[in-house]
C-alpha cells in the first residue's frame, strides 16, 4: 500500500485535533497579540504590548494567581485526605457499604452552580440557616463578607463538591491493589498503621498522584463557586485568576488582553504541574 | 314620545360614557395582564398592533433572565404573537451576559437577534450596530409622553438609539412608620439631641441608621438593621457609589464634568469629594445587616422589601416590592430625594463650599434596542413600541419583579398607584413627586458615564471601593488606585475618543442637550 494512502486514513483525526485544539490555542495567541476590546473590534498587530502591561503593570493578575494557588493546594489536600479516609471506610467490609459508596458520591453528581447557590443561601449572614443555628450558641461568623473567613467558606463549597471525586478515583486504586502484599504483611503481623503507611499508601501513590494531578488541574479552573457565592470579593480576597480573566474579558470586553491572560495562565500551569507532578513521584514513589 | 326621546338620548349617552370600558374589555378578556386599564388608545395599542400581520416572520429576542425584564418580554413577545401571528424567539441572558452577548456577533457582523437588551450605558458601544429609532415612532404621542431625562438617556447626541421602556434613577427609600412615629421621634431626640426626620444629608442618613440598627424597632421579635445597599463587588456596587458621590462631588457652580474634567481629561474619582462620599460608605459597613457587604441588588430588594432595614436607596424595585400587595410593609414605606452634603467640592478653586448640595442621579437602566442588520426592523419596533404602550407599561409598573420603571410624564400621577396597586395616597405622591423632582425639575442632575470602554471605567471603581468596603485598602487609597487606573484606561483608549463621547454626557449635564 502507498504510503500516501496510509497518510489519509489519519486526515480526519488530524482534522479534529486541528479543529478542537490547536486552532483555539493559534488563535489566543494571535488574539493576545492584538489590542481587540468594545471600541477597537478587529484583531489589529500590537506585538507583545498585552504582555508587557501583564508583566509591568497589573499586580491584581499575580496577586490572583497566588490566591488560586493557595486555594487550589488548599482545597486538593483536603480533598485527597477526606476523600483517602472515605475510600479506605467503604473499602473494608463494613454495613451498608454499597449504600455509603452511592452517597459519599452525590455533591459531585449535583450541578456546581445550582449547588453553590444553595450554599450561598446556607452561608448567607442575616437570612441564611447556618448563622441562625449558631446564633443559639452566640456564634455568627461573617462567612462571606470577611476577607479571611470567604476564602475558607470558598473552601468548605470546593471540598464538598470535589471530595467525591477523589473518593471515586481513589476507591477505584484501592480496588484494583493486589491482595500479596496485604497477605504478607499480615502474616509478618503488621498493625493496621504499618499496613498503610509501608503497603497501602505506596501502592496507592500513583493512582494518588494521578488523582492530585487531576483535581489541581480542575481546581485551578475554579470559577462557578467564586463568580456565584462572593463575585471575588469582599474586596479582592477571593478573586482567582479563571474569575479575573473573565471579568477583563467578557465584562470589560478587554479580549486581546484576556487572551494574553489566558495563554500567560496556560503556559504558567503547564510548567508549575509538570514540576508538581515530578516533586510528588519523588516524594511519594520509592524505587 | 318624550319617553322614546328620553330613552335614546340615556341609550347613546350611555354608550359614549361606557364605550372606552366596552372596547377596553374586549382585550383585557383575552390578555388579563391589563385588566385594570384595560386597552389604552395610542399608537402600539392592543388594537392598533391587532390590525398589523407578521404572519410567516420571526422576531428574535436576547432579554434578561426571568424575571427582571426577562418576564415582562416573554409576556409581551407571547401577547404580541397572538395579536400579530408572529413567531417570537425569546432567549433569556444573565445580566453579566447581556453585553458580550449582543457584542460579539455585532463586532464580527452578524445579528443573531433582531432586539437585544442591555443597559443604558452600553449606548456608546453598541450605537454604531443599532437601528435609530424611525422618525415615526420618536413623534408618536407615546413617546411625546417620555421625560426629558429618559429621552436623552436612550439617545447619543440628538439620535435615539434605544427604545424607552423602562425609566431608572437612584433615590431615598425609608420606613414611614419609623420615622414619622412620635415615640421614636421623642426617643431619638431624647437620645441624640436631634431631629428625627427623614434624612437631609448623608451625615445625617448616616446617624439615624446607626440609631436604629441591631434592634427591634418594628416589634416582629427580629433585630432590624440601619441601611441596605449594594455592596457587592461587580454586583452594581458602583452605581451605589456614585449615588453616595454626587451630592459631595457634582457642583452645579463648576459645569464641565462630574467624572473627569473635560478640559483636561484628568479623572476626578479621587477628589476629595468622593473621598468623603467613600468614607461615609465605609462607615455603612457597620450599619448594614450581618453580610450586607456582600449584598447584590437582589439582597437589597429582599432585605428593605422584606421589613429589615430602615433605608436602602438604589433602583425603584425594593420601593416597588415593598409595595406588593404580599408585603409585610406595605404602605409603611416612603420615597424621597438622595440625601445631599452640608459642604461640595470646588474642584476649580481647590477648596469646600459651605453649602447645602444635593444632585440627583439618573442612573442607566434595562434599555433595548433593534440591530442595523436586522431583517425584520419594523416588526422590531413595532414589538417595542407595542412592549412599553400605556396599558403593558402601567401593569408592568406595578409588578416589582418585572423591573419596568417610571419613564412617562404620565407616571407621575399619584393616581394610578393609588387606583391600580392600592398604595396610601400620601406616599404615592411622595414616590411621584420625587421622581418628578429628579427627572424634570432638577438642574444638578448626574447622568450615567457613556464612554468608549465604559465596562473598564466601572469596574476599576467596583475593584477599588470594594477593596475599601473590605478594609484592604483606606478610601484615600483605594480612590487613588482608581484613578491611576483611569488614567491607564484613557491612555488605551484614548483621551480624546473618551473626551469626544464624554462631552455628550456632560452637555446633559450641564442643561445643554
Amino acid at each position: 500500500m502507498n504510503f500516501k494512502h496510509k497518510f489519509v486514513f489519519l486526515l480526519p483525526g488530524l482534522v479534529v485535533l486541528i479543529g478542537i485544539l490547536i486552532f483555539p490555542i493559534v488563535f489566543t495567541v494571535r488574539l493576545s497579540l492584538s489590542g481587540w476590546n468594545s471600541f477597537n473590534p478587529e484583531l489589529n498587530f500590537i506585538g507583545i504590548t498585552n504582555y508587557i502591561r501583564l508583566f509591568t503593570d497589573d499586580p491584581r493578575f499575580w496577586e490572583a494567581f497566588f490566591r488560586l494557588s493557595f486555594l487550589s493546594v488548599t482545597t486538593v489536600i483536603l480533598q485527597y485526605v477526606i476523600g483517602f479516609a472515605l475510600a479506605l471506610m467503604v473499602w473494608r467490609d463494613i454495613m451498608f457499604k454499597r449504600f455509603f459508596r452511592v452517597i459519599f458520591l452525590i455533591p459531585m453528581m449535583t450541578t456546581p452552580v445550582i449547588m453553590t447557590v444553595i450554599w450561598r443561601t446556607f452561608f448567607h449572614e442575616s437570612l441564611g440557616p447556618v448563622n441562625d443555628i449558631l446564633g443559639n450558641f452566640g456564634v455568627t461568623p461573617l462567612w462571606l463578607s470577611n476577607p479571611a473567613t470567604a476564602k475558607i467558606t470558598v473552601i468548605i463549597v470546593e471540598v464538598w463538591q470535589w471530595t467525591p471525586f477523589m473518593f471515586l478515583l481513589l476507591l477505584a486504586g484501592l480496588l484494583s491493589l493486589p491482595k500479596e502484599p496485604f497477605l504478607a504483611a499480615a502474616i509478618d503481623g503488621a498493625s493496621a498503621f504499618r499496613k498503610f503507611v509501608y503497603v497501602t499508601f505506596p501502592l496507592m501513590a500513583p493512582i494518588s498522584i494521578g488523582a492530585i494531578i487531576i483535581r489541581l488541574i480542575e481546581a485551578s479552573k475554579i470559577m462557578d463557586t467564586v463568580f456565584v457565592m462572593t463575585s471575588g470579593g469582599p474586596g479582592t480576597a477571593t478573586e482567582t485568576s479563571s474569575f479575573y480573566i473573565y471579568i477583563k474579558g467578557l465584562r470589560e470586553f478587554q479580549m486581546g488582553y484576556a487572551a494574553t491572560m489566558s495563554f500567560t495562565y496556560l503556559i504558567i500551569m503547564i510548567i508549575s504541574l509538570t514540576i508538581i507532578a515530578k516533586v510528588l513521584t519523588k516524594l511519594m514513589i520509592k524505587e | 314620545m318624550k319617553t322614546i326621546k328620553t330613552c335614546v338620548t340615556a341609550l347613546i349617552s350611555a354608550l359614549l360614557v361606557f364605550s372606552p370600558v366596552a372596547y377596553a374589555d374586549k382585550w383585557s378578556d383575552q390578555f388579563p395582564h391589563i385588566k385594570a386599564t384595560g386597552d389604552i388608545p395610542g399608537e402600539c395599542s392592543y388594537e392598533s398592533i391587532s390590525k398589523k400581520n407578521y404572519k410567516g416572520k420571526t422576531l428574535k429576542i436576547n432579554t434578561h433572565a426571568v424575571p427582571v425584564m426577562g418576564e415582562p418580554t416573554a409576556l409581551h413577545a407571547e401577547q404580541f404573537e397572538k395579536l400579530t401571528g408572529a413567531k417570537v424567539e425569546v432567549t433569556h441572558t444573565p445580566a453579566g451576559d447581556l453585553y458580550a452577548k449582543a457584542m460579539v456577533p455585532f463586532q464580527a457582523g452578524q445579528a443573531p437577534y433582531d432586539i437585544v437588551f442591555g443597559f443604558s450605558n452600553f449606548i456608546n458601544d453598541w450605537k454604531r450596530y443599532l437601528e435609530p429609532v424611525p422618525k415615526k415612532y420618536t413623534e408618536m404621542r407615546q413617546m411625546k409622553d417620555v421625560t426629558k431625562s429618559h429621552i436623552g438617556v436612550a439617545s447619543w447626541d440628538g439620535v435615539m438609539y434605544q427604545f424607552p421602556v423602562d425609566g431608572d434613577r437612584h433615590y431615598l427609600k425609608y420606613r414611614k412608620d419609623v420615622i414619622d412615629n412620635p415615640e421614636y421621634q421623642a426617643k431619638y431626640k431624647a437620645d441624640t439631641g436631634k431631629e428625627l426626620r427623614v434624612p437631609r444629608t448623608w451625615k445625617e442618613y448616616g446617624e439615624i441608621a446607626a440609631y436604629f440598627n441591631g434592634w427591634d424597632w418594628d416589634g416582629d421579635g427580629e433585630p432590624e438593621y440601619g441601611s441596605a445597599e449594594v455592596m457587592k463587588k461587580d454586583d452594581l456596587m458602583f452605581a451605589a457609589f456614585f449615588s453616595r458621590s454626587v451630592a459631595y462631588s457634582k457642583n452645579p457652580r463648576t459645569p464641565g464634568g462630574f467624572f473627569f474634567d473635560l478640559k483636561t481629561m484628568k479623572p476626578l474619582i479621587n477628589n476629595p469629594g468622593f473621598v468623603e462620599a467613600l468614607t461615609d460608605w465605609v462607615e455603612a459597613t457597620k450599619y448594614v445587616p450581618p453580610g450586607g457587604i456582600n449584598f447584590g441588588l437582589g439582597d437589597e430588594i429582599n432585605s428593605f422589601g422584606g421589613g429589615q432595614t430602615l433605608f436602602s436607596f438604589s433602583w425603584d424595585d425594593a420601593l416597588i416590592a415593598a409595595m406588593q400587595d404580599d408585603s409585610p410593609i406595605k404602605n409603611k414605606v416612603a420615597a424621597a430625594p438622595l440625601p445631599g452634603a452640608d459642604r461640595v467640592w470646588n474642584r476649580v478653586s481647590g477648596s469646600w463650599e459651605n453649602q447645602y448640595n444635593q444632585a440627583p442621579y439618573i442612573v442607566w437602566g434595562w434599555a433595548v434596542g433593534v440591530a442595523n442588520k436586522s431583517k425584520v426592523k419594523e416588526m422590531a419596533f413595532d414589538y417595542l413600541c407595542f412592549f412599553a404602550n400605556d396599558a403593558n407599561h402601567q401593569a408592568d409598573l406595578g409588578i416589582g419583579r418585572f423591573g419596568v420603571n417610571p419613564f412617562k410624564k404620565s407616571d407621575f400621577d399619584p393616581n394610578i398607584y393609588i387606583n391600580t396597586m392600592g398604595w396610601d395616597p400620601e406616599i404615592a405622591k411622595s414616590y411621584t413627586d420625587t421622581l418628578l423632582e429628579m427627572e424634570e425639575k432638577s438642574t444638578n442632575r448626574v447622568f450615567p458615564l457613556r464612554v468608549p470602554g465604559v465596562f473598564e471605567f466601572t469596574s476599576a471603581v467596583a475593584t477599588g471601593t470594594s477593596k475599601a468596603l473590605a478594609g484592604q485598602l483606606s478610601p484615600q487609597e483605594a480612590l487613588d488606585e482608581v484613578a491611576k487606573e483611569w488614567e491607564a484606561i484613557l491612555e488605551r483608549v484614548g483621551k480624546d475618543n473618551v473626551r469626544q463621547a464624554y462631552a455628550v454626557g456632560v452637555k446633559m449635564e450641564d442643561n445643554e442637550l
